[in-house]
C-alpha cells in the first residue's frame, strides 16, 4: 500500500499558519515576480480565480472581494515543508518527497494496520505539528493514492485521510475524475482522449490495454494498470541525481546593461554550480541563454543559448564561470532589453568518475578543495559570504512587494507575540 | 593541420604527507572515547524539530512569570494545551501570550502583572491556542 500526502493550498496555509486572521478569507499567493497566482485559498478558488491566472487579468475581482495577496516566500515554505517531511518520516518506513507539497509514504508491511485510521492520525500530526491542513490519500498503488487524497480533499468529513482499495469503491470513485486529473495524462493526452469520449477515469479504465499502449505508449498503459489497483510505479526512497540542473530568473524589468547581465548570470553560475557539487556531480556541458521581453513585441527579439563542452567534466564554480561570462559576450548585443537569463548543466555525472585528461592543465584537486571551503562557509555563514568577483553582490533582483517575513529562517522576522493587552 | 601538444613538467610545490593516526608513541588519550560530547543546547531545549517555533515577545504583562519585553520564546505546536500553560493566543486578530487557565464554562487569560487585566473567554471569542511555551530564551 501507498499513501500520498498533499498539502492543501500549501503556499496559502503557510502564510495562515502565522496569519491566522487569513482564515475564511480569499487568499492568493503569485509566482516569482509577483506574476501570476500559483496557491489560491478556496475562497479565493470560489471567486473563479483559476490557476496561473496574471495578477493583472483579476485586479478587479482583488479589489472588490479585498483578497490578500502575497508574494512567494520561498524560505517559509521550504521549511514549513521540510517539517511535514521530518512529520512524515516519524510514521512510515520510507517517504518519497515528490514536490515541495506532497510526499509518497511506502505503507508496504503495514498492510495489518487500520490504514483509514492511519491517513487520518497522519494527517492530524501534520496539522498539530505545522498548522498545515494535509489530505492524506492510501491505496494499493501511487495513481490511486493520488486519486485517494484528492478525494478527501473536497470532504471535511473524511478528517484529512482516507483508504481507498474496495474494489466498489474504486469504480465508483473513478467515474468521477476527469482523465486530465489522472496523475501522468497530461494535457495533449486527454485531449485526445476526450476526443475518442473518453471522459472520466472510469471510461479510461476500459479501453482495451492493446489500444492504449499503442496511442500513449507504455506509460499510459502503466497508468491504466495502476488504475486497476496493480501497482506498477516504483518507490524511489533515494532520489536519483538529476540528469539537467538550471538556474534561471526573470528580471524584475528589463537589463540594457552587459555588466549588470553578467553579475546576474555570475550569480546564476555560482548558485547551478553549487547544486552541482551537493549533489557530489560533475558536469560536462554548460548552455547558457539570454531573453528579451516577448510581450513587448515592439522591441527587438532574441532568444538564443550557447552550449559549451568541457573536456574534463567540471564542477568548480571558477572554471564553469568563466566560460559562461564568455559564452554570455557572444550571446549579449547592444540596445536589446534582456528580461531573463539562465545557467543550465548538462552532461551530469557522478564526480568519483570523471575521466581525466592527459592535457588538462587544471589542479583539480587544488581546485576541487577550493569549493569545498567556499561551500563550507556559505552554508554556515550564509549564502555569498565567499563569491566569485564577477557575481552580483545584491542578489537576484525579483519583484516581491508583498513577501511576507522570512518566521521560521531569520531571527529578525520571528513572529512577534504582543504581551502587551 | 598542425597540433599542438603542451607538456607540463611537475611543479615544484610542497607536498602534503597525510599523518596516519594510527602510529603514536605517547600515551593514547584516555579522553579520545568521550569525544563528541560536547553540550549542544538546541539538543536540549527542541525536543520536536518539527514542531518547534520561535516568537519574540513584545511588552511586560508576563513579567513576574519571568517573560519579559524582548525574549525569546521557545514554542512546540505538538504539546496539547493544559490547564496553566503559558501559550501564545490568538485573540481577536492578534498574538498575545497568557497563562491559559480552564474553568467550566470558559477560559481565563492570566497575565503576570498587575496592570492587566485577566481576558475572559467564551464561545464568542475568535480563540485558538496557537502553541505552548516551553522554554524562554533571555539576554541578562
Amino acid at each position: 500500500m501507498y499513501a500520498l500526502a498533499d498539502c492543501n493550498n500549501f503556499f496559502v496555509s503557510c502564510e495562515r499558519v502565522f496569519n491566522p486572521g487569513l482564515n475564511g478569507r480569499p487568499v492568493i499567493v503569485l509566482s516569482n515576480n509577483d506574476g501570476c497566482a500559483v496557491s489560491r485559498s478556496n475562497e479565493a478558488k470560489a471567486l473563479g480565480i483559476t490557476m496561473g491566472v496574471p495578477l493583472f487579468k483579476i485586479r478587479d475581482i482583488v479589489e472588490k472581494y479585498n483578497v490578500a495577496v502575497f508574494s512567494s516566500n520561498f524560505a517559509l515554505y521550504g521549511d514549513m515543508s521540510g517539517r511535514i517531511h521530518q512529520t512524515l518520516r516519524q510514521l512510515a518506513p520510507a517517504i518519497e518527497i515528490y514536490s515541495i507539497d506532497e510526499a509518497f509514504l511506502d505503507l508496504r508491511g503495514l498492510e495489518q494496520t487500520d490504514l483509514d485510521a492511519f491517513a487520518k492520525k497522519a494527517s492530524a500530526m501534520c496539522f498539530k505539528n505545522t498548522g498545515i491542513p494535509v489530505s492524506v490519500g492510501v491505496a494499493p498503488t501511487k495513481t490511486l493514492a493520488k486519486i485517494a487524497s484528492k478525494y478527501c480533499k473536497k470532504r471535511p468529513e473524511l478528517q484529512g485521510g482516507y483508504f481507498l482499495h474496495q474494489k466498489e469503491d474504486i469504480r465508483e470513485i473513478l467515474k468521477t475524475v476527469p482523465v486530465e486529473d489522472i496523475w501522468g495524462i497530461g494535457r495533449r493526452y486527454s485531449q485526445k482522449l476526450h476526443t475518442y469520449g473518453v471522459h472520466t477515469a472510469a471510461d479510461f479504465v476500459s479501453l482495451p490495454p492493446e489500444w492504449v499502449q499503442k496511442q500513449m505508449s507504455i506509460n499510459g498503459l502503466r497508468t491504466q494498470n495502476e488504475l486497476k489497483g496493480e501497482s506498477c510505479i516504483d518507490f524511489l526512497g533515494i532520489v536519483p541525481p538529476k540528469k539537467q540542473i538550471c538556474v534561471s530568473r526573470s528580471f524584475a524589468r528589463e537589463m540594457y546593461d552587459t555588466g549588470k547581465i553578467s553579475e546576474q548570470v555570475s550569480l546564476f553560475t555560482s548558485m547551478v554550480c553549487e547544486k552541482l557539487r551537493r549533489q557530489k556531480s560533475a558536469c560536462h556541458q554548460v548552455i547558457v541563454f539570454l531573453l528579451t521581453n516577448r510581450f513587448k513585441e515592439e522591441s527587438p527579439q532574441q532568444y538564443e543559448s550557447r552550449m559549451f563542452t568541457f573536456p574534463v567534466a567540471a564542477s568548480s564554480t571558477l572554471e564553469i564561470n568563466r566560460v559562461v561570462l564568455k559564452e554570455l559576450s557572444f550571446l549579449y548585443r547592444k540596445g536589446y532589453g534582456y528580461k531573463k537569463a539562465g545557467v543550465i548543466l548538462t552532461g551530469i555525472i557522478p564526480e568519483d568518475a570523471v575521466q581525466l585528461n592527459l592535457y588538462d592543465n587544471l589542479d583539480r584537486v587544488k581546485q576541487s578543495r577550493l569549493m569545498k571551503v567556499m561551500d563550507q562557509l556559505n552554508e554556515r555563514i550564509g549564502h555569498g559570504t565567499l563569491a566569485v568577483a564577477t557575481e552580483s553582490r545584491e542578489g537576484i533582483k525579483m519583484n516581491r512587494q508583498r513577501l511576507s517575513p522570512q518566521y521560521t529562517t531569520k531571527w529578525t522576522d520571528i513572529p512577534v507575540v504582543k504581551s502587551s493587552r | 593541420m598542425k597540433k599542438v601538444v603542451k607538456i607540463y613538467k611537475p611543479t615544484e610545490e610542497e607536498t602534503e604527507l597525510p599523518v596516519v593516526d594510527g602510529v603514536k608513541c605517547g600515551f593514547p588519550s584516555p579522553a579520545e572515547d568521550f569525544s563528541d560530547m560536547r553540550l549542544n543546547i538546541t539538543r536540549e531545549i527542541v525536543k520536536n524539530p518539527a514542531s518547534t517555533f520561535y516568537a519574540r515577545v513584545s511588552g511586560n504583562s508576563m513579567i513576574n512569570d519571568g517573560i519579559g519585553d524582548g525574549d525569546i520564546l521557545v514554542v512546540d505546536k505538538s504539546v496539547d494545551p493544559y490547564d496553566g500553560c503559558i501559550a501564545i493566543c490568538y485573540v481577536d486578530g492578534e498574538f498575545t501570550l497568557k497563562r491559559v487557565e480552564r474553568h467550566n464554562d470558559h477560559l481565563m487569560l492570566i497575565p503576570a502583572n498587575k496592570a492587566y487585566k485577566p481576558i475572559h473567554i467564551t464561545e464568542d471569542n475568535h480563540f485558538t491556542i496557537w502553541g505552548v511555551v516551553r522554554y524562554v530564551i533571555k539576554k541578562l
